[in-house]
């Protein structure tokens, strides 16, 4: 990669002739007026996304037929750069003959894959796919006009790239499964910051909500607090000190209150460690515990047995 | 098709007198002059003639250092970094006061700077775009400023600094001054020892030189350090091997570029007040910063409902090459910041084209791109979801 990005200005050269055709004739430039809609037999919609002073405007015209909902016929105008304006008239294109329903599962990416000359190459160099990302807000402001629901609603998840429409959640969870540590590692996982970069932090082309940075560092953060917790000093390898405090915890919380069925109780006495790595803890039986028949059988092995599941396999536990 | 280049602040033709000067260095005369033999010393007449013509050419006194760089990037390094080591690091004084709208080869060193210890304060621009005396003076705290750095002319709009009484003023307060004349040489006349500065930066292509050759003028006394070190070249203030071709061509275009200075102030800029015009006469359009305070190849336009890439697009595709200042091809969509300091609409922030002249720019080539530009327009308005015809 690092060759094909040490000669600059290439960008119109990376352009598909489809995407240079479209820029230069589009199809569905125009506007559809009430008259049309009235020929059509069908429901005028005009959607707007985007501000001049973005950088991209787009208004996008629909006809849609009010008993199946499908999209009779579509066009566009455009204020934006020759990827966006392209962008534009495919996304009209592809509007025409689906339903509404249909067609807000249209996205930049689909957009961008129709405008290629060929199945393998992109249409647009990465930094350009942005400019089609305007595409496919309008289309959702348009299913919101259409349907009269607050656009939002129509959001499913949280996406932090809209370019390569890749959501927080699933950015979180290739960092965990995969113990990412780079913004670029989360690129190569999932395309997020791979085109216009705005997503990879503060200052970039357009401000987002989710910067990649700040993801990667939150879920380092919380990794590291998981794993610490996970890797507290092993039982064997603590003091005595700190092995009373861990057992007492334990006996506290978990075994008197059993003992404390039957009227019994229990404390610790002394614990002592071997030179083949056992921990001996020395216990007093206290009230019905002491003197009875299963506490030198039942009762020691299920105390000991969940002294070995929970805490360490080498503790062994002798009553006095 | 016709092909019309409008770039010429991105970078310039060379001038075939310049490089007809520059050829016999490249398989005939092509010894290292610091050699001793007679391929390297056979060189160095040429090198003295180019020197003279660099110093004649922006003024500069034989005590002065007038350096060869590889280019004006590299010359703007090497002032904010001796700068940093000579001054900041070792004094009190930490600031560099400089301006929104450096070229990238100082804004992005101060940034770097910044990182290291030094205070940069981008001074505010004046509603004409520029710097002026009074806010350099609320500004510049001589106990704490190292240096001032202030492009001569803007890139993008063409607009003039007053550098000689901002450059005075520094001098009073016993601050260093440094200028990227980049875009002022060639246009506007350029004299290093009259305006008073400490550092001047230049690059041959921008004035009909060979790339990859620039200078830096170091007034004599000015604190300096090397960027490059490894040899004794430039007098051990720049080693590497010196580009004699690159050197012979620069001093050349140079001194062609002062002779073409009347030129430059009267028909180049005739030329560019014709489409200065005939955009304005277009519905809806306007032009960045005031006509006399501009050099004179310069054009910064905007024409409201049409992004500066589509259009910049339409003119390639009719063989006219311009530049956009859009954020659609920048890593931003702020706007312009001489576009925000002169007030205008934010709304414009993406409808800048730049045309730039120069004195190979014909009468017909100019004709011809009104002509296209009408038409490419009115097209792009057409398709535009924003515009509305007033």
């Amino acid at each position: 990669m690092a060759k094909n990005q040490l000669i600059g200005g290439a960008l119109w050269e990376n352009y598909s002739q489809k995407v240079a055709e479209r820029m230069d004739n589009p199809k569905y430039r125009g506007e559809l007026t009430e008259e049309d809609a009235a020929r059509l037999g069908g429901k005028l919609v005009v959607a707007d996304w985007g501000a001049e002073s973005c950088g991209d405007a787009v208004r996008l015209y629909w006809i849609v037929d009010p008993a199946t909902h499908t999209i009779l016929d579509a066009r566009f105008k455009s204020f934006g750069c020759g990827t966006a304006i392209a962008s534009s008239d495919m996304m009209a294109e592809l509007c025409i003959g689906k339903t509404v329903d249909e067609a807000v599962k249209i996205t930049n990416l689909d957009v961008e894959k129709a405008l290629r000359d060929d199945p393998d190459t992109p249409a647009v160099p990465s930094q350009k796919m942005h400019c089609s990302v305007m595409a496919y807000d309008v289309i959702k402001q348009a299913v919101a006009l259409y349907k009269g629901v607050d656009r939002e609603s129509l959001e499913e998840e949280e996406i932090v790239c809209e370019c390569a429409r890749v959501s927080l959640r699933t950015i979180k969870d290739v960092i965990r499964i995969n113990d990412l540590k780079t913004v670029e590692e989360i690129t190569q996982y999932t395309k997020a910051g791979a085109f216009c970069k705005s997503c990879i932090r503060p200052g970039g082309h357009e401000k987002r909500k989710y910067y990649l940075v700040d993801i990667l560092r939150e879920v380092r953060e919380e990794m590291a607090k998981e794993k610490s917790m996970a890797e507290e000093v092993k039982f064997n390898d603590m003091t005595i000190v700190q092995k009373h405090k861990v057992l007492e915890k334990i006996m506290e919380e978990e075994i008197r209150p059993m003992l404390a069925a039957d009227g019994g109780s229990l404390e610790i006495v002394d614990i002592q460690t071997t030179e083949n790595g056992k921990t001996l803890v020395y216990i007093r039986y206290l009230g019905a515990c002491n003197g009875c028949a299963s506490a030198m059988t039942g009762t020691l092995y299920a105390i000991q047995g969940y002294l070995n599941r929970k805490v360490d396999e080498n503790i062994v536990v002798y009553p006095i | 098709m016709q092909r019309v280049y409008l770039d010429n602040n991105a970078t310039t033709i060379v001038d075939p007198r310049v490089k007809e000067a520059m050829e016999i260095y490249f398989c005939q005369q092509y010894g290292n002059p610091n050699s001793l033999h007679q391929f390297g010393t056979e060189v160095h007449p040429a090198m003295r003639v180019a020197l003279d013509r660099l110093y004649a050419g922006i003024g500069a006194a034989d005590e002065d250092d007038v350096i060869v760089t590889s280019c004006a990037t590299e010359s703007n390094n090497t002032v904010l970094k001796a700068v940093y080591w000579e001054v900041i690091s070792k004094t009190n004084k930490k600031r560099i006061l400089t301006t929104p709208v450096e070229h990238p080869s100082v804004s992005h060193v101060c940034e770097f700077l910044a990182e290291n210890g030094a205070e940069i304060i981008e001074l505010p621009l004046n509603k004409y775009g520029i710097v002026d005396l009074s806010t350099l003076k609320e500004y510049l705290d001589p106990e704490k400023t190292a240096l001032v750095s202030i492009m001569w002319a803007n890139n993008e709009t063409g607009i003039i600094f007053p550098i000689k009484e901002l450059a005075a003023y520094a001098r009073s307060q016993g601050v260093l001054f440094h200028t990227d004349a980049v875009q002022a040489i060639g246009k506007i006349p350029v004299n290093a020892r009259e305006v008073g500065v400490d550092y001047l930066s230049f690059s041959a292509h921008k004035f009909h030189g060979p790339k990859g050759v620039g200078g830096l003028y170091i007034r004599q006394g000015a604190p300096f350090v090397p960027l490059l070190h490894g040899g004794e070249h430039m007098g051990g203030k720049r080693s590497g091997t010196i580009n004699v071709a690159g050197m012979v061509g620069m001093g050349l275009a140079l001194e062609l570029a002062n002779y073409a200075l009347e030129y430059e102030a009267t028909e180049v800029r005739r030329l560019r007040d014709k489409l200065e015009d005939a955009i304005l006469a277009i519905p809806d359009t306007l032009v960045i910063g005031k006509r006399e305070l501009r050099v004179p190849n310069t054009i910064l336009a905007s024409f409201r409902g049409v992004e500066g890439e589509a259009l910049i697009w339409d003119l390639n595709k009719q063989g006219i090459a311009a530049s956009t200042g859009s954020a659609c091809a920048s890593e931003s969509l702020e706007p312009n910041p001489v576009m925000v300091a002169i007030g205008v609409d934010r709304e414009l922030a993406h409808t800048a084209v730049r045309f730039s002249l120069s004195r190979f720019t014909t009468e017909e080539e100019i004709d011809y791109t009104i002509e296209v530009l009408r038409a490419s327009v009115k097209r792009l308005r057409e398709i535009s979801s924003t515009y509305k015809k007033c």
